[in-house]
């Protein structure tokens, strides 16, 4: 055979044994593939289900990390059965696990078992925002006297520019609070909040921070970050919510960290 | 020894961003971020820190703060977990490039990837998966660790690992594949004792032939683990390589023994799940540092005389 030749049924050999070893990893429907077997003519069943469990298990595993609150809320054994069933429908596709679980809080919110806990998928989105803010990218917060030296005329064509780590999460479910609550090890009382709150999780410096937002603050912090000036969002704010605080919540949004720069009088 | 292999500690030239701290003969633990504050609180410890570079590829955060406060002080050995080495499909470029933006960032003294697979098609397995050793799958493996070794501009260390089956297609032995891979790219080897101690079980080889047949001459770090034990289909031992617990005595064995013949290595005490407090995890290093530090008076000993 010619070296070219040689080199493309090399090539076919090559791709077999990874074509055969991965599909029945994540799919106990599956036998044990052709391609592996024990020494000396042992079996390879409960050997190859060593592989299946390192990464069903590992993956399970790596959920979660991601959502604490979500587990510590249903219990280890209802979480890692919920997590066992998206991790074979959604395997992760980044060798970043902290990437992992972006569509977990919306197989939650369909997860038939979970039904009962209605807010769950939302404590679960917030866990997700809390993991991509203590990954962002680092920057400077706007300092608390960054508006003084715009010119009040100015003010409502100013521009903000958000810092990385921002993320907001809006909820129908007292989410804010159940996160919280679940996110310690410490034991807590009665949770007796029952409103919509919308969460705001920054990370200024090092640590990430969870707060519950004012009426209105969602929607005038999704318009800033769209890029809208700052009268545009108060405007779309107060539509929102008739008690919007414009004062109270750039005063919020700066004390926050939830911004990185400012634009004005351009 | 092969010069790609000889590591020394980066210069600490005007453009670097961390001191040199040498590595030579020291023994290390797994950096795990709930040791912070334990570690920052005694200050600058004698041993290195191993992490696994994927858990640094974010783009800021508390993770690099804690990296950062641990380069400075300490020499650093970058392991990759994820690079798919010794799986048919190319190396993913994006990932690549993280890891050589690691690499350059932390100036680690270290720089290791492992002999196996871990993502197939699209899909990222989280373990790592083994390969047959034919001619193919050698020359397929060669290619990647020359892509590795280029981008980032040095050699790796290649690890041994830990399986559960064999691939009645394989031609070669592991001892082969491996040395064959070391000749033809240049890298060095990462012998984990621990890997070669669950797999000899569960093959049911000796261990000792395996070291035997090892390019002891090529390794630059050594690994140990603890293992979990299970049985196979037939109802004898197998090994789990579970990284959640100490060494075991016979790992511990195998290992100044090896010590005994390469001379004092850098070694790493990887505890990956049921991570202990640090004081447990830095005692096992003392062990690691005490059996290397017999051995370096020994190897001094025989320097002084054979220089007679």
């Amino acid at each position: 055979m010619l070296p070219a030749e040689l080199r493309e049924l090399d090539r076919s050999v090559q791709s077999s044994y990874a074509e055969s070893f991965a599909p029945a990893l994540l799919d106990p429907g599956r036998v044990t593939p052709a391609a592996v077997a024990g020494p000396h003519g042992k079996a390879a069943t409960k050997r190859y289900n060593v592989y299946r469990n390192n990464v069903t298990a590992s993956l399970i595993n790596a959920l979660a990390a991601v959502f604490p609150a979500t587990q510590r809320i249903t219990g280890t054994d209802f979480f890692r059965a919920m997590a066992r069933f998206h991790v074979r429908a959604t395997p992760p596709v980044s060798p970043l696990l902290f990437e992992y679980g972006r569509d977990f809080p919306d197989f939650i919110e369909r997860y038939e078992y979970a039904q009962s806990l209605p807010w769950l998928a939302d404590v679960a989105r917030i866990e997700r925002a809390w993991l991509d803010a203590y990954h962002a990218a680092d920057a400077e917060p706007l300092a608390p006297q960054a508006f003084a030296p715009i010119p009040p005329e100015h003010l409502g064509n100013t521009i903000l520019l958000p810092h990385p780590a921002m993320r907001i999460v809006r909820s129908r479910y007292p989410a804010v609070t159940i996160f919280s609550a679940n996110r310690g090890r410490d034991p807590f009382g009665q949770i007796e909040a029952a409103d919509p709150e919308d969460a705001l999780v920054t990370r200024p410096k090092l640590e990430v921070v969870v707060r519950h937002l004012p009426p209105g603050g969602a929607v005038f912090l999704t318009h800033l970050m769209s890029g809208e000036p700052l009268g545009a969002a108060a405007s779309a704010a107060l539509a929102d919510s008739p008690s919007f605080d414009l004062p109270a919540n750039i005063a919020g949004i700066l004390a926050a960290g939830a911004f990185s720069d400012v634009k004005f009088g351009g | 020894m092969n010069d790609l292999v000889t590591y020394r500690a980066t210069p600490a030239s005007a453009t670097s961003r961390f001191p040199a701290h040498p590595i030579a003969g020291l023994a290390g633990t797994s950096f795990k971020h709930e040791h912070l504050p334990a570690i920052l609180d005694e200050g600058k410890q004698e041993g290195f820190f191993e992490v696994h570079a994927e858990n640094y590829m974010g783009a800021g955060g508390p993770p690099h703060d804690a990296l950062t406060r641990i380069r400075r002080d300490h020499p650093v050995s970058l392991h990759g977990v994820c690079m798919s080495i010794g799986g048919p499909q190319p190396i993913d470029k994006t990932h690549l490039a993280r890891f050589k933006a690691l690499v350059d960032r932390y100036e680690p003294t270290l720089v290791s990837e492992h002999l196996a697979w871990s993502t197939h098609d699209t899909t990222f397995f989280n373990d790592l998966l083994p390969l047959p050793y034919t001619q193919a799958t050698l020359a397929r493996v060669a290619d990647h660790i020359d892509e590795v070794q280029v981008a980032i501009g040095r050699p790796i260390l290649l690890e041994n690992p830990s399986t559960y089956v064999v691939f009645p297609e394989s031609t070669m032995s592991e001892t082969g594949f491996i040395r064959e891979i070391a000749r033809r790219t240049g890298c060095g080897l990462l012998l984990d004792v621990s890997n070669v101690f669950v797999s000899a079980t569960n093959h049911g080889y000796s261990p000792l032939a395996y070291l035997a047949a090892f390019p002891l001459d090529q390794v630059g770090e050594i690994h140990l683990a603890g293992h979990a034990r299970q049985t196979d289909d037939e109802g004898d031992l197998l090994l789990i390589d579970s990284h959640d617990g100490p060494v075991a005595d016979a790992v511990w064995k195998l290992y100044d023994l090896v010590i005994g013949r390469c001379g004092p290595m850098p070694t790493l005490i990887e505890w990956d799940s049921d991570i202990p407090d640090w004081p447990v995890l830095r005692a096992e290093a003392a062990a690691a540092q005490a059996i290397l530090d017999r051995h370096a008076r020994t190897f001094t000993q025989e320097k002084i005389r054979a220089s007679r």
